[in-house]
């Protein structure tokens, strides 16, 4: 459909969700603003192809949550060196109780599978239903139910569970363990 | 802040595992939305509000996004050197 004035509208009250989305996704602000600016020109750019009626915001969450992808892919490494840092600071400094601040969780949400995380945020965050989530990413409504039970549980063990096996000391632990037997 | 666990298992029902599962999922559906509502209430930055308003046609908004392109390029170019 043509871009009307109240279409315009509508995208620009999608934006405060949107970033919301990519900063949730992508764990840094300037580069949430970038998906948010490249979803926009995209949504504009191919708004003919948007059905009248449908969902806005699930359509630009689709867009975005492609584009990310499509990011992440050539960023893996990067965001895998992330991760082995905070891995390190987690086991010089162990668990203060309840001294959950954003930082512990943001750190927590971003070791999540890819899959499991935005699953969790569409639903979870944005609100979406799992069928619109399912739809967002492309997969079944069953799937998007099971990556939301495997990422809460996951989330629960990284954030709750002391000693959790699965979630708990690697290799350089175990070593280290070993090494004083 | 009182430590989850302890909190965690007086709420739960004597002899259950389950109320524990369910404080610290309320917990981080609770974190979950928190932070992304910290987002969601800092509204629309005005470079996006910008945007949208000069992008009046389909067309316009492909020529905003090939000037973005030539102007943000440089880290593709670096890619390719060892």
């Amino acid at each position: 459909m043509p871009l009307t004035d109240s279409l315009r509208d509508d995208i620009l009250a999608a934006v405060p969700s949107l970033r919301a989305f990519a900063i949730s996704l992508s764990g840094n602000g300037d580069r949430a603003d970038d998906l948010v600016q490249e979803t926009l020109l995209r949504a504009l750019a191919n708004i003919d192809s948007f059905q009248p009626g449908s969902n806005l915001p699930a359509w630009l969450f689709t867009i975005l949550r492609n584009l990310f992808r499509s990011d992440y892919r050539k960023r893996r490494r990067e965001v895998e060196d992330a991760e082995g840092n905070y891995a390190k600071t987690l086991k010089t400094q162990p668990s203060q109780g309840a001294h959950l601040e954003f930082e512990e969780f943001r750190a927590a949400l971003d070791k999540l599978p890819q899959d499991q995380r935005e699953a969790l945020i569409l639903v979870g965050a944005s609100g979406f239903s799992y069928e619109d989530a399912a739809t967002i990413c492309g997969c079944a409504v069953g799937t998007i139910k099971s990556r939301v039970n495997r990422a809460r549980s996951k989330l629960a063990a990284l954030l709750y569970v002391e000693g959790a096996e699965d979630f708990g000391p690697d290799e350089t632990v175990r070593a280290v363990i070993g090494g004083n037997g | 802040m009182k430590d989850v666990k302890s909190q965690a298992s007086k709420n739960a029902p004597p002899g259950r595992q389950g109320g524990l599962n369910a404080e610290i999922q309320s917990r981080i559906g609770h974190q979950l939305r928190a932070m992304y509502d910290d987002v969601v209430r800092q509204g629309v930055p005005e470079r996006f509000a910008e945007l949208i308003r000069k992008l009046d046609a389909p067309t316009a908004a492909h020529q905003v996004r090939s000037e973005e392109e030539s102007g943000g390029g440089a880290n593709d170019q670096e890619n390719g050197r060892d």
